[in-house]
């Protein structure tokens, strides 16, 4: 009975939501799409959480500002840009792919690429050590030692 | 060459120490303006309460003369911290003025009264704070050098003392004055 009701708790406690009741838009779609846009946009004081999710005053601000925006009927771009406008393109959870950040959008398939080049040639190199290792295997026994093998294995026995 | 290759860990080693090094002495708060050489946002803050109705801060009144724009709040510690240099720079004849961010207007010239006033012209930005979202502020203290043509040319973030006035803003503030 105890572990039902943890886990009924640990149920309920679901994620808190930063955004106020009141700040919500009444209609649901307009909401929506303010908080999708909120979910995109970086706060400027936690860093790593978006406005929608923050607790921070100046994510707040953001908050109603978008959905003042929203409401007045601006685009999803229009929104972005304003707040882009103000504060780089940094305020952008998902960057933008442009000039500016080629080496952060195919850094990583160049290395991959890299990568997969420098295993290719080590593999390829492996490959022909082998076959030019074969005059390397051990040349046969003389008589000498055939006749030295032959009495060590006797004693053994 | 292949023993060269050997020293390819060791490089890439010092590569990374030497990015988290970087990365250890860089404050991510310090975020470049998008403001600079931009023209001071379209605003028109009214005054204080219990203030002259001509004491508030808009657009034009940032032309003229090379000005500090001064973000600050009652609620801020760190504007506490800078404040009594403030007054220095006033008193030494810098033209400063404030903005009083996501306050309570009347907290924020009690505020004043208290610790002394820094500022020409002080204008109110309660909640949501639009007028400090259109200058790019992200928190309290900072500070905008706008020149005389109402052009904001260098913020700084945090705290202004001694130190960052005489290297960096003084410099920006007398060229700007020519």
């Amino acid at each position: 009975m105890r572990r039902l009701a943890f886990a009924l708790m640990l149920a309920l406690t679901a994620p808190a939501f930063a955004a106020d009741p009141s700040e919500m838009l009444k209609d649901p779609a307009l909401e929506h799409r303010a908080e999708k846009l909120g979910k995109e946009l970086r706060c400027l004081v936690c860093q790593s959480e978006s406005i929608e999710d923050s607790n921070a005053d100046l994510a707040k601000d953001l908050r109603i500002i978008v959905r003042e925006q929203i409401q007045n009927g601006k685009s999803d771009a229009e929104v972005k840009k304003f707040v882009v406008d103000r504060y780089g393109d940094y305020v952008l959870l998902k960057p933008p792919f442009k000039a500016g950040t080629l080496v952060l959008w195919l850094g990583p398939f160049a290395f991959l690429l890299v990568g997969i080049g420098a295993a290719w040639a080590f593999y390829r190199r492996r490959g022909t050590a082998t076959d030019s290792a074969a005059p390397l295997a051990p040349a046969p026994l003389t008589e000498a030692e055939k006749r030295r093998l032959a009495a060590l294995l006797k004693e053994e026995k | 060459m292949r023993r060269l290759l050997f020293a390819l860990p060791l490089v890439g080693f010092l590569a990374l120490a030497a990015v988290f090094k970087w990365g250890l002495g860089h404050d991510p708060r310090l975020l470049p303006s998008m403001l600079i050489d931009r023209p001071v946002p379209e605003m028109s803050l009214p005054p204080l309460p219990g203030r002259p109705a001509d004491s508030g801060l808009a657009t034009a009144d940032l032309k003229g003369r090379v000005s500090l724009v001064n973000i600050y709040g009652s609620w801020c510690i760190s504007c506490i911290q800078e404040h009594p240099y403030l007054m220095q720079l006033k008193k030494a004849g810098v033209t400063i003025h404030g903005i009083d961010w996501r306050d309570d207007p009347v907290e924020g010239a009690k505020w004043l009264q208290k610790h002394g006033d820094p500022y020409d012209r002080v204008g109110a930005d309660p909640a949501p704070g639009r007028a400090a979202i259109d200058f790019g502020v992200t928190g309290a203290p900072e500070t905008f050098i706008v020149d005389k043509a109402g052009v904001i040319r260098y913020k700084h973030i945090g705290p202004i003392g001694p130190e960052v006035w005489k290297t960096t803003l003084a410099p920006i503030v007398q060229e700007l004055s020519k």
